[in-house]
């Protein structure tokens, strides 16, 4: 078990940057998610820390030790792939037994070790069976096999859920959770997927275009999230955002956007101007057209059985997903309505994305607070 | 309607198949007719072979053809073995090794095998002379090597390129050396590829006659297409066209043999495939 820190760690291939300068603190025995779109460097990252690849500028260090310089087999990391990688020639027993047999151990103690973790992870069954003979949930078992049976001190795995179906995904995703629990490993897990990042994560990362967005518990980023890119980042489905306006009014300052929306804020509001606002689904209130505060058309409904969404649209480039408490009536459909919501919970955003936290809008309790 | 149009096609594709095949197994046919044929019966066109063995016999029992199919066994089997050593090495390094001048490495190694024959040839021969290995089959060996190695470094290359990079990082975190990678991941995986590179330098190691011609003197040093085309009849004006056909046949063997038995690697290798895992 180890901490891992970055010091302004960053990477170029050529001219081109993919990390810039990260700063980042993983405590000993923390799951942290690093996660964004795809071409952040989330991976690169990962690869960094394990030794893969060597970062540009920088420190890396681990258990308060510096690797920077160390090869990967030498800093204690177990490494899962997205492709699980695992060597087609050998079987189940000798992918799991590799690194040992590498390490020149004695071949019974690597059988012994072998037969416990493939006996945890209800793979040993499977010894004899070359990798093609198994399926993608089997794969991913003997892949984290592998990398347990070398008792890391680092588990990193990168994006290891992505090649299988929805179903084994949750499935999985329940089991590397356990794992964490068991054996109390630092892990570092990099995804796409917000919603793995959210039910796993002690600390999630957002990464986007090599800069690290907002670190933070899964709640904080939900509930308070640093700036645009977290906020449309983290939820699903994702908040809805509109560019509004500021200017001054008869009666104080006050912003106003597509759909008839005027908000009004208070005399002592924030210097900086509010560009865009976003608003969670499940935040909006379907109404009648008079009582809402956005005038809209309720476009269409998807029905999931336990939730349904509504798309509403404000105008031509701004239609909004709302979450409904159960299915309107059909005739509603295709209908003029409107959108009402609570003040606090508008997130306001500035032109160059950042959060405005005192943006001071009227009939609110304020900064949205933590539940 | 389109059942008969089916057939048509179907009837045509069989009879581009035979065509194709006739045209290139017909000169080996001809030869193993010819080579069972005596004296007169050679110079009649008759397309069925007369089924006797005299020539092939006579052949076992020339010492100096014997010797030369055992030169191009040692020469042919030492040339694959040596550019699939040397093609592999380069091939990693070229593939999956970073270094600034690795475009232009690629490009000389190309630019080796462009030169013809002929052009390196009187070259060569001086080199053969002062490394004293004239009239050796090791001499051979070393200039095959000349053609040999561009093109399996080459197609090996592509290979070690497209190998899937994550397996090559699974081993390096496993605590793997560039060596160990090679020789416990990669070459295990590489047989499909190894097994056809091998093949086309062998062919081309068996059958080379210039350099053969050249850089051997003695009959005992011979390879089998220079002594094929040194044999002599009993007299001056016999034309030993039986006993070269005969000899013909006799070299294509191993070829075949050779090819049929990579060929199973091959398919194998093809149909498990999946080298993701």
């Amino acid at each position: 078990m180890a901490s891992v820190s970055l010091q302004s760690v960053s990477k170029n291939f050529g001219t081109h940057a993919v990390i810039h300068a990260v700063d980042l603190q993983i405590e000993d025995g923390e799951f942290v998610v690093f996660v964004g779109p795809s071409g952040c460097g989330k991976s690169t990252l990962l690869r960094i820390v394990a030794g893969l690849v060597a970062p540009s500028n920088g420190v890396v260090a681990i258990g308060g030790e510096d690797v920077t310089e160390v090869p990967a087999s030498r800093r204690g990391v177990a490494f899962v792939f997205q492709s699980y990688a695992l060597y087609p020639h050998m079987s189940v027993a000798r992918n799991i037994g590799f690194a040992l047999e590498t390490l020149g151990l004695a071949k019974d103690v690597v059988n012994q070790k072998v037969l416990a973790v493939a006996r945890m992870l209800k793979v040993d069954h499977l010894m004899d069976r070359r990798p093609r003979e198994l399926s993608g949930g089997q794969r991913q078992r003997v892949a984290i096999g592998r990398a347990l049976v070398r008792q890391p001190e680092i588990f990193l795995f990168d994006e290891p859920l992505s090649n299988l179906d929805s179903d084994l995904r949750m499935e999985m995703r329940l089991e590397i959770a356990r794992l964490h629990k068991d054996v109390k490993t630092t892990m570092i897990y990099v995804t796409h997927d917000q919603s793995e990042a959210m039910t796993l994560a002690d600390r999630i990362v957002v990464l986007n275009q090599g800069r690290i967005e907002q670190v933070g518990t899964p709640r904080e980023l939900y509930h308070a999230p640093d700036n645009r890119f977290v906020a449309g980042f983290i939820g699903s489905p994702r908040m809805n955002f509109m560019s509004v306006s500021s200017h001054m009014a008869a009666d104080g300052p006050q912003i106003a956007g597509a759909g008839h929306l005027i908000l009004a804020l208070d005399a002592s509001a924030d210097e900086t101007p509010v560009a865009e606002i976003g608003i969670r689904p499940e935040n909006l209130r379907l109404v009648d057209q008079e009582e809402g505060r956005i005038r809209c058309i309720l476009e269409r409904v998807e029905d999931l059985g336990h939730e349904h969404f509504g798309y509403c649209r404000i105008s031509d480039d701004t239609v909004w997903v709302i979450r409904l408490p159960q299915a309107p009536l059909p005739d509603r459909i295709g209908k003029p309505a409107g959108l009402d919501f609570p003040a606090s919970a508008v997130f306001a955003f500035a032109a160059d994305g950042r959060r405005i936290l005192s943006a001071g809008l009227k009939d609110q309790a304020g900064e949205a607070s933590l539940p | 309607m389109y059942r008969t149009k089916r057939r048509i096609v179907r009837g045509l594709q069989i009879f581009a198949l035979l065509l194709v095949l006739v045209y290139t197994l017909f000169p080996y046919y001809w030869a193993f007719v010819s080579s069972t044929k005596q004296g007169a019966a050679l110079y009649r066109s008759a397309l069925l072979p007369a089924l006797d063995f005299t020539y092939y016999r006579q052949l076992i029992d020339n010492p100096i053809f014997m010797g030369s199919l055992v030169n191009s066994a040692y020469v042919a089997v030492s040339t694959t073995f040596l550019s699939l050593v040397i093609g592999v090495s380069a091939a990693y390094a070229l593939g999956r090794i970073d270094f600034p001048q690795r475009r232009a490495m690629l490009m000389i190694v190309l630019m080796i095998s462009i030169f013809p024959q002929v052009v390196v040839l009187s070259g060569l021969f001086e080199l053969i002379n002062w490394m004293g290995l004239f009239n050796r089959p090791s001499a051979l060996i070393l200039t095959y090597l000349l053609s040999t190695v561009p093109f399996t470094t080459w197609i090996l290359t592509t290979f070690i390129r497209e190998f899937p990079r994550e397996l090559e990082e699974a081993a390096i975190i496993d605590g793997c050396s560039h060596f160990r990678i090679l020789t416990r991941i990669l070459l295990p995986l590489m047989g499909p590829s190894l097994a056809s590179t091998g093949i086309l330098a062998f062919i081309l190691a068996w059958n080379e006659f210039l350099f053969a011609l050249t850089f051997t003197l003695t009959d005992e040093n011979r390879t089998v297409p220079v002594a094929i085309g040194l044999i002599a009849g009993t007299s001056r004006f016999e034309y030993p066209f039986g006993q070269i056909m005969a000899a013909s046949v006799t070299v294509t063997l191993p070829l075949i043999a050779v090819v049929l038995v990579f060929q199973r690697r091959i398919v194998a290798g093809l149909t498990a495939g999946a080298v993701k895992g």
